[in-house]
């Protein structure tokens, strides 16, 4: 941000305005998942993990043989769809921030480490990231599920355990250049303890890479989580997941219960496009040398 | 104890050796200087010869492959060669801090003065945020920013080139260290206010008592500057003294060589003077005194040996086998340099 600014050195009224360019609809449409998902309890019509076995299979209420009573229809059990879609974002939301945060958080740690130390240290994290990333993310999930078995939390840290990753990687290839800069030097000559320099003056320095970063890995990491769910190894049922609904309403969809499909399918879609176009504008706006990524 | 050197370097060498160990670059070569405080030395010479790797070797600050081969560094008594790295990080910054060559990306973008002053404050003596940002006050106010107030709570985008530069001076001083090494602060400053920084630098040292090692390749600033002079090439010292008396009469035929590729105003001669051939490779080096392939008054003795230190008087150290004791030239040489 700065260094932009620094280096173009533009009068604020020639400089392209900061939100040049920012994607309003995707930010508009996560902000609106993200208050459905606060307010699913206020929202939902129903209890999303009880059914009413007499009203099972009810379409849409604008389809004939829909009410009003149902909006969106309901399951194969006489859940209502629209109260599982909305408590399905409060499920996607949290796992796919934490689970951002989680793999940031271990991915940063590691990268800074590894990137500023150097030598064996370096080699251990390097080859285990490259070991890591020759695994396929969802099979190894799958694999690790398998050992500590499905749950909500333990979604989270799978996660978190198979995207570090990818942080580390790009982070640590910054601090490659950041700990050639005559401020870390200084820092160096100054006495300070290598603790006190990565996180006093490497770590602020990367935080935007890893904010760029997260936004775009929150996106890879809402699809793993509906893949997860839909292979059921992901958010155990009967708790309302968006990849759980796909997976339940799959074989529906040939008998004409599309709205059990179709509905969880486009949430999904739209809540990824949505963080991946808000993902691409951060990165080029805040980190002009990440936009190669 | 006050009367002797404040640092004093014995036959010091800091050799790069390749991974294989079959290459072996003699960075520094058994340098012998010393500094008392208060005075102020200046380190000339080409780039490559070892000035920088000197500075970092008296603060062992040495990339991986360096290593400091043989030589003692008494700093107030102590040899630092001795030191942990702990107990060498409480002397960095706090006893000898340095200035580094571009000062101007010497600070972090995303902190305020304030912080970036106080922070060596704060790690070496351990004082809190709000007693560590008073001093730093006081330190900008002694480098001439003014309103250091407001100052203190900018960041380092919202000053000028001359500013910041003085900010990195006064980070320095921040624990009022014993020595300060200044590794060409002003290069990426125009002559204005080089001239200015150059002032101030003596001002704190004045102020402070402090040493002062001057790293530079202008020999302008070491004359307006220092009080010792110290000739690098290839590695080693190839004379050293005070710097009238090196600038009078320069013994070693590098320091004339050097001192006559300056240029002057009113010089009726057409060309600049200028040493012939190349630095020698450092992994390489000849057999006898480095600089005798490009030396005009080199003779078989230069080649085949290097020569080691000669005392012409007792304030000078030359590396010339000229002015070994009964080696006729060396006067008539003088003469001729100095004339």
């Amino acid at each position: 941000m700065s260094m932009q600014s620094e280096a173009v050195g533009l009068p604020s009224d020639l400089a392209p305005s900061r939100l040049e360019g920012f994607p309003l609809l995707p930010t508009f449409i996560l902000a609106g998942i993200a208050l459905v998902a606060i307010f699913a309890n206020a929202l939902a019509p129903y209890d999303p993990e009880v059914g009413n076995l007499v009203a099972r299979f009810r379409p849409p209420a604008w389809q004939a043989g829909g009410s009003a009573e149902y909006l969106l229809g309901t399951d194969h059990l006489g859940r209502d769809v629209l109260s599982r879609l909305i408590f399905g974002a409060r499920v996607s939301m949290v796992v796919g921030f934490t689970a951002v945060i989680v793999a940031g958080v271990i991915g940063t740690g590691l990268g800074i480490v590894s990137g500023y130390l150097g030598g064996w240290v370096d080699q251990v994290i390097m080859r285990v990231t490259d070991t890591w990333l020759a695994l396929p993310a969802l099979t190894f999930a799958i694999f690790l599920t398998a050992i500590v078995g499905p749950s909500e939390m333990n979604i989270v840290i799978i996660l978190g355990a198979v995207y570090w990753t990818r942080y580390a990687r790009v982070i640590r290839g910054e601090v490659l250049s950041l700990k050639e800069r005559e401020f870390v030097k200084l820092a160096i000559v100054a006495g300070c303890s290598k603790r006190t320099i990565m996180t006093r003056h490497i770590l602020p320095n990367v935080l935007n890479s890893a904010i760029v970063l997260g936004t775009l890995m929150l996106g890879v990491v809402i699809v793993t989580e509906a893949a997860l769910s839909f292979l059921g190894v992901g958010v155990p049922p009967p708790k309302p997941a968006w990849g759980l609904m796909l997976s339940d309403g799959k074989r529906g969809m040939m008998v004409g219960y599309w709205w059990l499909t179709v509905l969880p399918g486009t949430c999904i879609m739209l809540m990824v496009l949505s963080a991946n176009l808000l993902g691409d504008w951060l990165r080029v706006k805040l980190d002009p040398q990440l936009r190669q990524l | 104890m006050s009367t002797g050197p404040l640092l004093e370097l014995v036959n010091l060498s800091t050799h790069f050796i390749s991974e294989r160990g079959s290459r072996i670059v003699r960075a520094v070569d058994e340098v012998s200087l010393q500094i008392k405080a208060g005075e102020t030395l200046g380190i000339v010479g080409e780039s490559g010869s070892g000035k920088t790797t000197l500075a970092l070797t008296i603060l062992r600050l040495l990339p991986q492959a360096a290593r400091i081969c043989s030589g003692r560094m008494m700093f107030q008594g102590e040899d630092l060669l001795q030191k942990s790295d702990a107990e060498m990080r409480r002397v960095r910054g706090k006893r000898i801090a340095m200035i580094l060559q571009d000062p101007m990306a010497s600070l972090n973008p995303l902190f305020t003065i304030g912080d970036q002053v106080a922070e060596p404050i704060r790690v070496h003596e351990g004082s809190g945020r709000a007693a560590a940002w008073r001093r730093a006050r006081e330190l900008l106010k002694a480098v001439h920013i003014p309103s250091p107030e407001t100052r203190l709570n900018q960041h380092p985008h919202e000053m000028s080139g001359g500013m910041r530069q003085r900010i990195v001076g006064a980070i320095g001083m921040s624990c009022e260290p014993r020595l300060l090494i200044a590794d060409e602060p002003t290069t990426s400053l125009d002559l204005t206010i080089q001239a200015q920084y150059l002032k101030l630098l003596r001002e704190l040292q004045r102020a402070h008592g402090l040493a002062l090692i001057f790293i530079t390749h202008n020999l302008g600033i070491v004359a307006k500057m220092c009080d010792q002079l110290a000739v690098m090439y290839a590695g080693r010292v190839v004379e050293s003294g005070p710097v009238t008396r090196i600038f009078d009469a320069p013994a070693h035929p590098y320091t004339r060589a050097l001192l006559s590729s300056i240029p002057r105003m009113g010089d009726p001669r057409q060309r600049l003077a200028a040493i012939d051939g190349q630095p020698p490779d450092l992994a390489a080096l000849p057999p006898g005194c480095a600089f005798a392939p490009r030396c005009p008054t080199a003779f078989d003795r230069c080649r085949a040996a290097p020569p080691p230190e000669f005392a012409p008087d007792d304030s000078r150290r030359v590396r010339c086998w000229l002015a070994a004791p009964g080696a006729g030239p060396l006067d008539g040489q003088v003469r001729g340099g100095a004339g």
